[in-house]
């Protein structure tokens, strides 16, 4: 049948099994929302508030589905808006299709009104991109957009379409869905070799990333560790991939990772790598990184091997396909003392918690644990970039895979409400965004969106009235200097939300607002914040309110994530705790 | 140890292919000494040869993040010992009646061509390695370059080796 590009596009988009995309209309897409808005039986938009907003719910949306996310945008502004949502799916893997209009071909290169070169823009942070120069080639481009979006390692691609073609005409019949092709299959002899490595180790480590979540290879690895007795590490985006109960997890390591996965793996002779990409603020100073061990290496992206840190064997491969080839060939064998190792750093790191985070005075691992009671295994939870993010990864007890979402290689403030939006789209649960005051300021627009869509999110704001990750930097490294750290803001997030139409709480007072802090300087903070028993009463009624929900919880600027490895630093450097705060 | 080498590229002939190439080298870091491309035997493909330097970790590097690419068909070093490496330059001199013998016979020794010839200049094609290039380039320089323009480094392999692997059912 005929049908013009922008309807060609919808179709394509239901086709591959799109039910929900993410967007904002604008003149270069009129005529895709004029399609969009006949196949709405099939098709769900959601309207937010601003583009940034709508590509980090189609994120979110690709992070708790494992689906595409797609967002549309129009051209010009629309598009550019885009980019950091781009760039974060770019950054953590995440299949993103994103559709911008664009003017029609015969004003492009005019510097036409709201036009860019957003495929130039978004060249280095896309798998790839297209500009569709005509209709013949549209329903196939976004079938390959779709295809590279899932295949192989993920990651995000742009479709740009300018107006005539979406005005054009051409046949259109439907298609397959997209095939996705998985990365190569590991050669046997490397398998044996890593077989063999792990036999000759001491003290193997198992050191996941994201990769193992994408690849859905979460018993692969807990068998894998069960069999080689060894503890098992992860990066900040591997968090979900293995259940913090499985007594062998010892949870994220690197810059602000847990002390015994940190020093775990420091101490390992043989590091065994899955998915993960040896990011700076997992290895810290990469010349002193693990110097006691080797590293094997697997990795769908075979471009990741031997990038950042020289390993000793490298496995380009199907990460699924090769743990479980490789559980076959190697020797079980219990190692008792290299766990009771573990076990005896384990432990320091509880006496650690303690100092942080006594009973009885509200705290962030306090309040992260708290709202745990409420969630289930597959509540989705989101954060956005900051303390409070790094708090979450160290303290939420994640059980299934996909449940965490938050921006890890980019480190996008603002990411969370929208991410939050697109989750609980995607899963229909009730979604929980923990955020701070000053990422929450980036993108609180998107309040409006959960609000229209009575989208099922608790919000939890931890406000501590600073900048608190930069501001814990210059209070360790460059003398307190509270450069712009210090917000001195005197806004209300209850009063906000209820602007907005939904509900909100609060825990403690606004310092500087309604308690006699200096929240310039912190000084008197402690006044402000509420009680343990306070705290728990808000927790549950927010958890009642059936759509979007605010709570509201002042916590202290001088709470410290901890440990920290310092930037370019190892291990021996690590900051268990702040004297004199 | 930083090391030149010369990698062929075999790339979809489309708008966009050769800022993808190049601006992975950008991005990443990477050094483009030279770079060179032109449609080949089959016009559906272009071919970049890019001349580049770093050390070994750095090449594999470059090979791998070029392989990514979705335009890039085939990616390979070309072996100095296993290839012909050919250059091409222009260069404009002075055509000075007191050094004109000199730059004719440098000409000579060195196969290459006079190309143009006025009153005040004169413009020679070299062709070859960089290296005998450079050494021209050497000889001739305080004659007066008044201008010039190189092609930068293009090489194919010695023998039935082919870039393009459908070549070799040929």
């Amino acid at each position: 049948m005929k049908l013009t590009g922008a309807e060609i596009v919808v179709e394509t988009l239901i086709e591959q099994g799109t039910d929900v995309v993410f967007g904002y209309p604008g003149g270069q897409v009129i005529h895709l929302y004029d399609a969009l808005y006949t196949r709405s039986d099939r098709i769900k938009h959601v309207l937010t508030a601003h583009e940034q907003g709508a590509s980090h719910a189609a994120d979110g949306y690709a992070r708790t589905s494992g689906k595409v996310g797609v967002v549309i945008a129009t051209s010009g502004p629309g598009a550019t808006n885009l980019v950091t949502g781009i760039a974060t799916a770019h950054l953590d893997s995440i299949p993103l299709v994103a559709i911008t209009g664009n003017v029609p071909n015969s004003l492009i290169g005019r510097d036409s009104f709201q036009e860019v070169d957003i495929t130039g823009i978004t060249l280095p942070i896309t798998k790839h991109n297209f500009f569709v120069k005509s209709v013949d080639q549209l329903a196939d481009t976004i079938r390959e957009a779709f295809a590279i979006a899932k295949s192989g390692r993920p990651g995000p691609v742009l479709v740009d379409v300018p107006k005539d073609v979406q005005v054009a005409a051409y046949e259109y019949a439907v298609g397959q869905i997209a095939e996705k092709t998985l990365p190569r299959k590991a050669k046997d002899e490397k398998l044996q070799k890593a077989a063999a490595m792990i036999a000759a180790s001491e003290k193997p480590y198992i050191y996941f990333g994201g990769g193992v979540v994408t690849a859905g290879a979460s018993e692969e690895i807990m068998a894998l560790a069960d069999a080689i007795d060894c503890p098992i590490g992860c990066t900040m985006m591997g968090l979900s991939g293995v259940p913090d109960n499985n007594p062998r997890f010892l949870g994220m390591e690197g810059m602000h990772g847990h002390y015994a996965s940190s020093v775990g793996q420091d101490e390992a002779d043989l590091i065994i790598t899955v998915g993960a990409r040896f990011s700076d603020r997992g290895t810290g100073n990469v010349a002193k990184y693990a110097r006691r061990a080797k590293i094997v290496h697997l990795d769908a992206d075979g471009a990741e091997l031997n990038k950042n840190v020289t390993a000793a064997l490298s496995i380009e491969c199907d990460i699924k396909d090769a743990l479980s080839r490789l559980l076959a060939m190697v020797e079980k064998k219990q190692r008792p003392e290299w766990m009771a190792r573990i076990a005896e750093l384990k432990a320091e790191e509880e006496k650690q918690l303690k100092e942080i985070a006594p009973e009885n005075k509200l705290t962030p691992y306090a309040l992260i644990r708290e709202v745990s009671k409420y969630t289930n295994p597959d509540t989705p939870i989101v954060t956005d970039v900051g303390q409070h993010q790094m708090w979450v990864a160290q303290y939420y007890p994640f059980a299934n895979p996909r449940t965490f979402v938050s921006s890890g290689g980019l480190g996008t403030m603002g990411f969370g409400l929208g991410a939050a939006i697109g989750s609980a789209m995607a899963t229909g649960k009730k979604t929980v965004l923990f955020t701070g005051d000053g990422s929450f300021g980036m993108n609180l627009n998107e309040l409006a969106t959960a609000v229209s869509n009575q989208v099922p999110v608790v919000i939890v704001v931890l406000n501590n009235g600073v900048l608190g990750m930069v501001r814990q930097w210059q209070t360790l490294f460059f003398n307190k200097h509270y450069s712009n750290t210090i917000l001195q803001r005197k806004t209300d997030f209850v009063k906000l939300a209820e602007a907005f139409g939904l509900p909100a709480f609060r825990i403690g007072s606004i310092p500087g607002i309604t308690c006699p802090s200096e929240c310039g300087a912190c000084l008197n903070m402690e006044n402000c914040i509420g009680t343990v028993d306070e705290m728990k009463e808000v927790i549950r009624k927010a958890f009642e309110v059936d759509g979007p929900v605010l709570v509201d919880c002042t916590i202290n600027c001088d709470e410290f994530v901890l440990p920290m490895l310092p930037p370019g630093g190892c291990i021996e450097d690590i900051i268990v705790k702040v004297e004199g705060e | 140890m930083e090391k030149k080498f010369v990698i062929a590229i075999l790339v979809e002939n489309q708008p966009s292919v050769l800022t993808r190439v190049s601006g992975m080298f950008t991005r990443r870091a990477f050094n483009i000494d030279t770079l060179t491309v032109g449609e080949t035997e089959d016009p559906r493909y272009s071919r970049i040869t890019i001349f580049a330097s770093g050390d070994d970790s750095t090449r594999k590097q470059v090979m791998k993040q070029l392989k990514k690419l979705y335009n890039v068909k085939e990616v390979k070093v070309m072996e100095r010992d296993k290839s012909v490496y050919r250059e091409l330059a222009l260069i404009k001199l002075k055509n000075d009646p007191q050094t004109r013998q000199e730059v004719l016979s440098a000409c000579d020794i060195f196969r290459s061509k006079i190309v143009d010839f006025s009153p005040n200049t004169l413009c020679v094609e070299i062709t070859g390695e960089t290296s005998k290039i450079e050494a021209f380039i050497a000889l001739v320089k305080h004659v007066g370059i008044l201008e010039m323009c190189r092609t930068g480094v293009v090489a194919l392999e010695r023998g039935c080796n082919y870039l393009n692997s459908d070549s070799c059912d040929k």
